[in-house]
Formats: C-alpha cells, sequence, structure tokens
C-alpha cells in the first residue's frame, strides 16, 4: 500500500547500531537528575498507597465515629475530622479524585491542545490564522468564570438528562459533576499547549523528510501523525506532565469555592475547605489543615520536579553526553 | 500607535457581543428560574408576577435585545419608542437574586476592593519574584541559585487555599499579629496580599531567572562586560531590560489570574468583594449577574492586556504594533 521506505520515517532513521537515539539520551540525561527521580519515586508511591488502600485501610473514607476531633494518634494517624472520619483515610481517598481528575483532564487537555496545535502548524495558511486568533482570544478571556458557569448551570440539567434518557441510578448521577470537572478543566488548560505544538510542527513542516514522504503519496493526515507529531512527542511529554499540576490546582479551586467535588466525596481542596472552615480562635485542630495540605503541595512539587527535569532532559539545547 | 489602540479596542466590540450571547444563552440552559430558589416557594401568582416585572416571560431573542438596550416598544399612546438603558448604555440590569440592586451597584460596590487586593498582590509578586529571579541567575550552579531555585519552585506549589489558613492559624490565631479577616485597615491587607500574591511570585522568579539567563549570554553583555561595567550596572542597566520581557508578556494572564484567585482569598478572609457574587450568582441562576460579571471581567482583562501589550512594545523596540 502507500507504506513509505523506512528510511524515511524519522524514528528508524539511519543512524549506526551502536550509537543512541536522541530520546535514549533524554532519558539517561533524566535519570541523572536526582530531584526528579526523587519526584518520580514520591508519585510511584502515592499511586501505589492510592491503588492498595481499600484492602489496607482500617477505616472507610465516610465511616463517622465518636471521636470528634482526635488529634493524630496511634489509631487516627492524621486524626480525625468534625465527623469523626479517618483523616488518613480521607487524605488518600482525595488523592484518588484529584490525581485522577488531574489526569483525565490533562488528557482532555493534551489531545484538544496538539490535534489544535498540529493542524494549524502543518495546514498553515487561513486555518491557521483562524485557530491562532481563537487561542489568542480564548487567553484573553476569563476561563474559569465560565468553568463555574458551565459547571453550577449545566450540572443540574445533566443529572436530570442522566436520569430520564439513560435511566442510570443516582449512585452514577451523583457523580455528574466529575465530568464537568474532567472537561471544563480540560476546555481551559489546552491552549498553551496549541501554541508549543504549533511553533514545532511549523518548524517541522519544512524539512526534507516531510517533503520526501509527501513526494511518495502519503497523505497529509499521515504524515502529520506517522512523521510529523512522533519527533514533538518529547515536547508533549513535558508539557503533560506541567499540565497535571496545573489542573490539580484548579480543582482544589473549584472545590474549595464549593464548586467542585461533593462531599460525601472528598479531593484536596474540599479537605482543606474543610479544615479551614474549622478555624476558630479558641481551638486550632492544625492537622485538619496541615496534613491535607502537605499531601497536595509534595505532591505539586514531585510533579513539577519530574516535569522540570523531562523539560531539561529534552531541551535540544542541552548538553549532549 | 494611537491607530493600533483604536484598532483594538474597536475589535472588542464584536467580542463582547459574543460573550454576553453566549453567557445569556448558557446560564439559562439550567432548569429552575432565578425565582424558584426560596425556601418556601412562592405562589405561582407571586411567582408570575415576578418573571413579568424582570421580562423573564419574553421570547429568549426580545429578552436579549432588550438586555442589549436596542429594543423599541410600543409606549401608552401606541407610539413606538426605545426602550432604552441596556449594554449599549452600560447598564447592566437588575439583580434578580438582591432585588433592591442594580448589576452596577454590586460592581461598584465589590470590585474596587477586589482590584485592590489583586493589584497589591500583583506589586508583591513582582517586588519579590523579580530579585529573586535575577539573584538566582546570577548565581546559576552555586549554593545561591539551588537554594533560591528551590524556594521559588516551593513558592509556585503552595497556592493561596493552602498558605491562607496556614498564616491565619499562625500569625493571626497563634501570635495575633494580624487581623484574622475583613478589609478595613492597611493592616488587614497583609495577610490576604501574601496568600494571593506568593505563588505567583514564584512563577514570576521563574520566568525571571530563564529571562536573566538567555539575556546574560547575549554578545552585548559580553561588549559591556568588556567595557569595564561594574557587575550591577550590566546586569541592572543592560540585561533587565531583556530579560524582563518574558515577564512583562505572562503579567497579562497574572492579572487575570489574580482577579480571578483573588475569589478563594476573599472566601477565605471574609473580603467583602465580588467573588462571593460571582460565585453565588451562578448557583443561584441571577442570570443578569452572572452575564454582566462575565462582561466586566472580560473587559478588565482586555484592557490590561493592551496595556501590557503597549508595554512590551516599548520595551522591546524590536516589536511592532498592528
Amino acid at each position: 500500500m502507500t507504506a513509505p521506505d523506512p528510511a524515511f520515517s524519522p524514528r528508524a532513521s539511519a543512524s549506526p547500531p551502536a550509537s543512541v537515539t536522541p530520546s535514549q539520551r533524554a532519558w539517561r540525561r533524566f535519570w541523572r537528575n536526582r530531584p526528579s527521580v526523587a519526584g518520580l519515586a514520591w508519585l510511584a508511591f502515592l499511586v501505589a498507597l492510592m491503588a492498595l488502600w481499600p484492602w489496607v485501610a482500617p477505616y472507610s473514607f465516610s465511616a463517622t465515629s465518636d471521636v470528634q476531633f482526635s488529634p493524630p494518634s496511634a489509631t487516627h494517624w492524621f486524626g480525625t475530622d468534625v465527623n469523626g472520619r479517618d483523616l488518613l483515610t480521607r487524605v488518600v481517598y482525595g488523592a484518588r479524585v484529584s490525581v485522577m481528575v488531574a489526569l483525565v483532564g490533562a488528557l482532555v487537555a493534551v489531545v484538544n491542545g496538539v490535534l489544535w496545535g498540529a493542524s494549524a502548524g502543518f495546514f498553515g495558511g487561513r486555518w491557521d490564522g483562524f485557530a491562532m486568533r481563537v487561542v489568542d482570544i480564548l487567553y484573553s478571556l476569563p476561563s474559569i468564570i465560565f468553568v463555574i458557569v458551565l459547571i453550577t448551570t449545566l450540572e443540574s440539567w445533566t443529572r436530570q438528562t442522566l436520569q430520564a434518557r439513560f435511566h442510570l441510578g443516582p449512585e452514577i448521577v451523583g457523580k455528574a459533576r466529575l465530568l464537568f470537572l474532567f472537561a471544563g478543566l480540560g476546555a481551559i488548560s489546552w491552549l498553551n499547549m496549541a501554541r508549543i505544538i504549533r511553533g514545532q510542527v511549523l518548524s517541522l513542516r519544512s524539512r526534507a523528510f516531510v517533503d520526501a514522504s509527501l513526494a511518495l503519496g502519503a497523505t497529509p493526515g499521515r504524515v502529520l501523525f506517522k512523521h510529523i507529531l512522533p519527533n514533538v512527542y518529547g515536547v508533549i511529554i513535558v508539557y503533560a506532565t506541567l499540565t497535571v499540576p496545573s489542573i490539580i490546582l484548579y480543582e482544589s479551586f473549584l472545590s474549595y469555592l464549593g464548586l467542585g467535588i461533593q462531599p460525601p466525596m472528598a479531593s484536596w481542596g474540599s479537605l482543606i475547605s474543610d479544615g479551614a472552615s474549622q478555624l476558630n480562635p479558641i481551638r486550632v485542630h492544625w492537622w485538619l489543615i496541615v496534613f491535607p495540605a502537605g499531601a497536595l503541595v509534595t505532591t505539586l512539587l514531585a510533579m513539577n520536579f519530574v516535569g522540570d527535569g523531562l523539560r531539561d532532559a529534552w531541551d535540544p539545547k542541552g548538553r549532549n553526553d | 500607535m494611537t491607530s493600533y489602540l483604536i484598532k483594538r479596542l474597536l475589535g472588542l466590540v464584536p467580542l463582547l457581543l459574543c460573550i454576553s450571547f453566549l453567557s445569556f444563552w448558557l446560564v439559562r440552559l439550567a432548569p429552575g428560574s432565578p425565582f424558584d430558589r426560596e425556601r418556601a416557594p412562592a405562589s405561582p401568582e407571586i411567582e408570575r408576577a415576578l418573571r413579568a416585572r424582570y421580562h423573564q416571560d419574553e421570547p429568549l431573542w426580545k429578552q436579549y435585545v432588550r438586555y442589549l438596550g436596542a429594543l423599541r416598544e410600543p409606549d401608552a399612546q401606541g407610539r413606538a419608542h426605545w426602550v432604552g438603558g441596556g449594554l449599549l448604555q452600560g447598564d447592566l440590569g437588575p439583580s434578580l437574586k438582591y432585588r433592591n440592586h442594580t448589576v452596577n451597584d454590586i460592581v461598584a460596590q465589590g470590585l474596587p476592593i477586589s482590584m485592590s487586593l489583586s493589584l497589591l498582590a500583583f506589586c508583591f509578586a513582582i517586588g519579590l519574584g523579580v530579585p529573586l529571579g535575577v539573584y538566582t541567575a546570577q548565581r546559576r550552579g552555586e549554593w545561591g541559585d539551588y537554594v533560591g531555585s528551590f524556594f521559588a519552585l516551593l513558592a509556585f506549589c503552595v497556592p493561596g487555599l493552602v498558605v491562607g489558613p496556614l498564616l491565619v492559624m499562625g500569625f493571626a490565631l497563634r501570635w495575633g499579629w494580624f487581623p484574622v479577616a475583613l478589609w478595613t485597615t492597611p493592616w488587614h491587607a497583609v495577610l490576604p496580599t501574601i496568600t494571593l500574591g506568593l505563588y505567583f511570585a514564584g512563577r514570576v522568579a521563574r520566568l525571571m531567572r530563564e529571562g536573566m539567563t538567555e539575556a546574560l549570554r547575549e554578545g552585548y553583555i559580553v561588549t559591556a562586560r568588556a567595557k569595564g561595567l561594574s557587575e550591577s550596572r550590566v546586569v541592572f542597566r543592560h540585561a533587565l531590560r531583556l530579560a524582563i520581557l518574558p515577564v512583562v508578556s505572562y503579567s497579562g494572564p497574572l492579572l487575570a489570574d489574580l482577579l480571578t484567585g483573588s475569589f478563594v482569598v476573599e472566601s477565605l478572609f471574609r473580603i467583602p468583594g465580588i467573588g462571593v457574587f460571582m460565585v453565588n450568582s451562578a448557583l443561584a441562576l441571577d442570570y443578569n449577574l452572572v452575564v454582566g460579571l462575565a462582561l466586566v471581567y472580560a473587559v478588565l482583562l482586555i484592557v490590561l492586556n493592551l496595556i501590557v501589550d503597549v508595554t512590551y512594545s516599548l520595551l522591546d523596540r524590536r516589536v511592532k504594533l498592528g
């Protein structure tokens, strides 16, 4: 069929077998960066904890008890909250929600941003002008306000539709807001991605291997997906990694305002919000704020360390060792 | 320059129409009405009267045209005349929830407070971020760089909703140095400003470090050093002008993020700004307030972005506006 000669494919470019590919070199640089590896280790620990927690947890995340506001102790390592729920369990559970929202949101943002930016850079001309104008306009709008309006107004509408049209149980319908968090947060986070990918694709498009595969009869779609996008995948990885913490921040922002995750579910933002609402001059329940905030901050730090490490490793201006 | 400004400001008009139409239509998609949110539901007659009073019983297009202020209606004598008011005259209409206030009242009350908080936080972010960025860039690869960059990254990972409660717990409740809440004396502004600005100071410091590192590699810096200028003169007179450009172009989105980020700070410190109205208006389906606030924020952001673009071209003469 139209399979191009592998010699023109950028991944299998003719390099002597003994040498290393640029991507291998980048990973090698990444593994030498100590803060990044430490960040990756922390994230791996967190993922393992989130995955295994239901089996090892002594408490359920929503089980109330008589021990209200117990400070950290041997039985409750992170203390308990206003309803006597174990805070450690809730922090781990909140991690699941926060990380899930961030991963799905980042996926939406990456797919959207890559398609938009790559098509703008690749097809150029009028479409490029239009696409980038849209990005500029969206960039200058108060996007989070639109997300707030979207979430609050469309949520009840979706609930009704889900119940009436698809006969879903209240269990699933109650999570309708999660869907909006995914979509809304993804929808406002793709702009940077689109700009960067467009710039990269624009410079790749004028390279000889693109002309070669077009001359060999490959369709533009095939050239874009098989030859150009694999060349920018380092950039995509870097910016996807940096998008995840920013979506976690957005989610905690919305949950703090009471617009995100609804009780009895919890995310880090809603846990901090619960803790802040218990602030009073008489008794300071510090653990209600310090532990969720600590989890949030260490995870954001770890993600940024990993993102920075990836960026330095994939930076074309970096050292060639 | 003048023609550029006029062009940009004229471009605002279709954009604002677009935003007003989108948000107008979007909030009305939600089931329910602004008048069925009371604890005890009103009788059908009262609700009907309310809907008629606020013209919510008209077809959607008519409501929108009325909102714009471009509606002609027959008066008592049957002669058509302009209804007046409306967006074209800067009237954002009555609030449907706070029924003795107009949207203009609410904006005039809350926005100055929110904006002064945002501006204070902006100054804090720039004032802390730029020196930190310059300091770390000058010591690239030394201990000062590692420590400074770590603090910049840490600030970048500590959003306001984390800093705020911690500051309140420490400086307000335990040691009692600062007031906990409200917005009356300058003393009240200290903790909210730090809460809002710290995260952005981290971002600015990181941008500044990148920019200064790039600038110090330029050829004209070598020339300046070769002339025998002092290091501080090289950095502050020659490199800074180029190095600060990434920060300048970021300050547009920065101001946008500060304006929306102040919602959390206002709710934490009980500051009577506009954030609480923004959040509640969407929940209460206060149609006019939602549309009005979206418009006010859009105008603010576009004007601020314009100022940023002009500043950029003044700093970097290679950039042509237009």
